[in-house]
């Protein structure tokens, strides 16, 4: 029965493909329809593939498509591998993906390229799975790309604003310096054990040193950080906001962004060999947490605050995956999933329902005009603040609790970023929902609007998602959780002291009174304000100045270093150099030419002359 | 010292062919009348066909005769008369810079360089040679014979070739020479306009009759 | 003993010198082509000159064919001698410059 499996990646590709080839013939409902269909049909193959592992003895089967590359030592098969891990990740990429679908059906209604946005759409679910689903790196570097190239599309889909494609560019630029990390592991990985697939690389990491299994981890963690949006290259994520709000829903929150985190995670066989490049992953994450919650609580704009909080979030995941939680982080990466497509989702409906406005000082008091997004998106806030019993109490809890056992600095951090989780969604959810109503300026006086049944629907059923997703792995529910399925894709990792229950219910407590202070200081602060110069640092709003110092160290310098090729080695040295040569070999010419005088005599005489020289050098031979 | 080597009339006749050959050629390029150039080439031509009987060589000396001396310098006089280009405009002008010494210097240091190579080298010492595998050749009549055996066996394609050869150089000298027909095409033509006008002109006239009824 | 060869190589070489330098020093084109039939001639002359030498009658018979060629030559080279003066009204070479560079 594993032969679903190859149908999960194909099906979206063929909805791409016949859109492509037919949509000038389909309507636009059509094509919304086709493209909701194939993805939800590919979410379909997921569940059954899901059960069929579940059912099976073995956990790890491939599926080997073709041959795709075989050269010398090098054969990389097109090949899909199904394991807990990619089939966990499959379902929840098709799932949300199937929503987003049928939520941007709606959300996109009226816009000019609306064929296109679905294209795209289709596009990059294919390359999401075949992210996800690959057996080797080359495989899923194809996906790696293939995402990034449909995000970029899709960020600069408003092309014709500036903002919206230099976001497009920015995104494209940042993606590709972490690429080089991801080539770099490739090629080290390579190099030591002639093989690329994972279960190939798996067994025979004795051939890799402990300096190169650091070197592999390091280069895998550059590439995490670009695709996910870490320290040092995460300020590609909020400028990714330009992009319609179901792409920042479905790439640039639940799926795409969570790449590298599944990266890490794959490679965790290769991981367990450094702690060094586990603490450095810790590290990276847990740092990335703090500074992008402290940046939200000073954005203005409500997208931006979700986009930084995703980063916030994804450093969770990376702060786990560093202390060697693999389990706990792909739980957060599930249940983030699905409370932050809720958040995108309902800001975008709240932002559909104001006409585009996403400036949070022009709305307020939505909550009596919007009565199906104000509840969904009071869950969502509730979730990602920690409070219990939601989703986003037991996959955080998860997490924090895995690294108060390795690492207690790092743990402060974590609870502190928690703090600042619940403060920065309250002020968001004070702002937009409760206070006056300030919007009239910008709906002209107008009752603001509920959205369309397609756009409500995945609201409530993401909000259900967020309520009981925490059943995925609940502490007490060993045997039976996430962690228990996945866990022997996992690598090696030394075991923690074990977590008794009193700890766990201390830590839990600590959990909530994290929550808890956050949310009653948002209150207090936000519940008559609007702005606030000594909440909202303009250090913090300015994203800590970490564009400006990119611009100083590394843009202005390349700038004058190219204006330098551009004006004195191109013009002088190229231009002199191409010029020079073509201007003397036309001098020389027009001075060679007054010998072909047409002067039939004269070229005898020549042939006469050059018979003397033969001639005179015989003679010269003879003597 | 001359008699005592070679028998007198060999050398007499050697002397004159060398003499008429040497102020033929010398008259064809001093000459600034073309016609006189034309007959001086006789003379340097019948010179060569006596140097070709010196040598056996009875049949070419016939062809030199008939062909150069007869066909190929009337065809010459033929044009200079035609063209009426009696005499060259400014014979004694030379308008290129030290061609003249040039051209004499180059020449006399090539013959002179040759002449001495020549009297280096041991194939013109006047040795016959036994190892060219070659026909003895024979005298008087057997030697057409063999010239023609050779012309219509060993070099039968040659010959071949230069029939067509010369059936080409004919066709291009007719074309080449051929009177163009400029002012008859022009009368042709103007026939043809006017006869073109009258055309237009009758119609005319018919289409105002028809606009008229 | 009859004549040696080297003398009559001797006649040819300056019967040749003689035509290359009138081909050198002569503006009409008439007339380069009459020096251009003495250089020939002092070939022949050669050529005749080494059949008998080598006792081959290979000699001679290029000798023909060389007359044949020049015929031809001399026929096509006054056509087109006609045909310039009949555009230019001279058969000065040195007129005739056009291909100059």
């Amino acid at each position: 029965m594993t032969h679903l499996a190859p149908l999960i990646m194909i099906l979206p590709l063929a909805g791409f493909l016949f859109v492509l080839l037919n949509g000038r013939s389909l309507g636009n409902r059509s094509v919304g329809v086709i493209a909701t269909g194939v993805v939800g049909l590919s979410f379909l193959a997921s569940v059954l593939t899901f059960v069929q592992v579940l059912h099976d003895h073995s956990r790890e089967v491939t599926v080997n498509l073709f041959t795709w590359i075989s050269v010398d030592t090098l054969h990389v098969p097109a090949a899909i591998l199904v394991d807990p891990l990619s089939i966990t990740m499959s379902l929840f990429v098709t799932g949300i993906s199937t929503l987003i679908h049928w939520y941007s059906t709606a959300y996109m209604e009226g816009e000019k390229d609306f064929r296109k946005f679905f294209l795209y759409l289709n596009l990059f679910v294919f390359s999401m799975l075949t992210l996800v689903l690959a057996n080797n790196l080359v495989l899923t570097f194809v996906g790696w790309e293939g995402v990034g190239v449909c995000s970029y599309w899709l960020v600069s889909y408003y092309f014709d604003r500036d903002a919206a494609a230099s976001a497009g560019k920015k995104a494209f630029i940042y993606n590709r310096v972490g690429d080089v990390g991801l080539l770099v592991a490739m090629f080290l990985l390579f190099t030591h054990t002639h093989t690329l697939t994972y279960l190939g690389v798996f067994s025979s990491t004795s051939l890799l040193s402990p300096t190169v299994a650091t070197l592999v981890v390091l280069a895998l963690l550059l590439a995490a950080t670009g695709k996910s949006a870490q320290i040092p290259l995460f300020n590609w994520l909020p400028d990714a906001m330009e992009g319609p709000t179901p792409v920042s829903a479905l790439i640039h929150a639940a799926t795409m962004v969570t790449a590298g985190v599944y990266l890490l995670v794959r490679m965790s066989p290769v991981l367990a060999l450094s702690s060094s490049g586990r603490m450095s992953i810790a590290i990276i994450g847990g740092v990335t947490a703090f500074v992008a919650a402290t940046i939200a609580t000073a954005q203005k704009d409500i997208k931006k605050v979700l986009a930084f909080s995703t980063v916030s979030q994804i450093g969770y995941m990376v702060l786990a995956v560093g202390v060697g939680a693999y389990g706990a982080a792909i739980f957060l990466m599930v249940s983030h999933a699905f409370f932050k497509a809720l958040l995108f989702l309902g800001s975008g409906s709240v932002i559909h329902s104001l006409g585009g406005e996403q400036d949070m000082r022009k709305m307020g008091g939505l909550a009596r005009w919007l009565p199906l997004t104000f509840p969904t998106f009071l869950i969502g806030w509730l979730t990602i603040s920690g409070v219990p019993p939601f989703a986003g109490f037991w996959s955080k809890g998860d997490v924090l609790t895995n690294v108060f056992t390795h690492n207690k600095p790092l743990w402060v951090l974590g609870v502190l970023t928690a703090i600042l989780t619940a403060y920065y969604m309250s002020r968001l959810f004070v702002l937009t929902f409760r206070g006056s109503e300030r919007f009239r300026e910008v709906t002209h006086q107008h009752d603001p609007h509920e959205s369309p049944v397609a756009m409500t629907v995945p609201l409530l059923i993401l909000a259900v998602l967020s309520v009981f997703g925490g059943v995925l792995d609940l502490p007490w529910a060993h045997g039976f959780s996430l962690t228990h399925f996945l866990a022997p894709t996992f690598g090696y990792v030394a075991p923690s002291a074990a977590q008794s229950t009193t700890l766990q219910t201390g830590l839990a407590l600590v959990d909530v009174a994290a929550a808890a202070i956050g949310l009653f200081a948002a209150f207090t602060i936000w519940r008559n304000r609007v702005e606030s110069a000594t909440f909202e640092k303009p250090f913090f709003e300015h994203v800590w100045h970490w564009d400006d110092a990119y611009d100083a160290t590394l843009a202005r310098p390349l700038a004058t270093a190219a204006q330098f090729s551009s004006d004195v080695v191109e013009e002088r040295v190229i231009d002199g150099a191409v010029e020079g040569l073509g201007g003397s070999v036309r001098r020389s010419g027009e001075g060679i030419r007054k010998l072909q005088a047409g002067m039939v005599r004269q070229y005898a005489l020549a042939m006469v002359l050059g018979a003397t020289v033969i001639v005179v050098y015989l003679v010269g031979r003879v003597r | 010292m001359l008699a005592t080597t070679y028998a007198i009339p060999d050398v007499l006749v050697f002397v004159s062919a060398a003499v008429m050959i040497l102020v033929g050629a010398v008259g064809v390029i001093a000459m600034t009348n073309p016609v006189h150039s034309a007959l001086s080439l006789i003379l340097s031509l019948l010179g060569v066909a006596v140097a070709f009987l010196e040598q056996s060589a009875d049949f070419l000396a016939a062809v030199e005769i008939i062909v150069y001396a007869g066909a190929i310098v009337v065809l010459f006089l033929f044009v200079i008369m035609f063209l009426g280009v009696d005499k060259s405009k400014h014979p004694h002008v030379e308008p290129l810079v030290g061609q003249r010494w040039f051209a004499g210097l180059g020449v006399a240091i090539t013959v002179a360089g040759v002449i001495y190579l020549m009297a280096n080298s041991h194939w013109v010492s006047g040795v016959l040679s036994a190892s060219t595998g070659g026909t003895a050749l024979a005298t008087g009549a057997g030697n057409v014979t063999q010239l023609g055996d050779s012309v219509f066996t060993t070099y039968l394609l040659a010959f071949e070739a230069t029939a067509g050869l010369l059936i080409i150089a004919v066709v291009g000298a007719v074309l080449l020479a051929r009177r163009e027909r400029t002012a008859e095409v022009d009368d042709v033509d103007d026939d043809v306009e006017e006869t073109a006008a009258d055309a237009g002109r009758f119609d005319e006239d018919v289409a105002s009759q028809e606009v008229e009824s | 003993m009859t004549i040696p060869v080297s003398w009559f190589l001797v006649l040819a070489a300056v019967l040749f010198g003689v035509g290359a330098f009138g081909v050198l020093t002569r503006r009409s084109a008439l007339i380069m082509f009459m020096c251009i039939e003495l250089m020939l001639n002092a070939v022949n002359l050669t050529f005749v000159t080494f059949a008998r030498t080598m006792s081959d009658i290979g000699g001679q018979t290029t000798v023909f064919f060389i007359m044949v060629v020049a015929a031809a030559e001399v026929t096509v080279g006054l056509g087109i001698v006609v045909a310039v003066f009949r555009r230019r009204s001279s058969t000065s070479v040195d007129e005739l410059s056009e291909l100059q560079g």
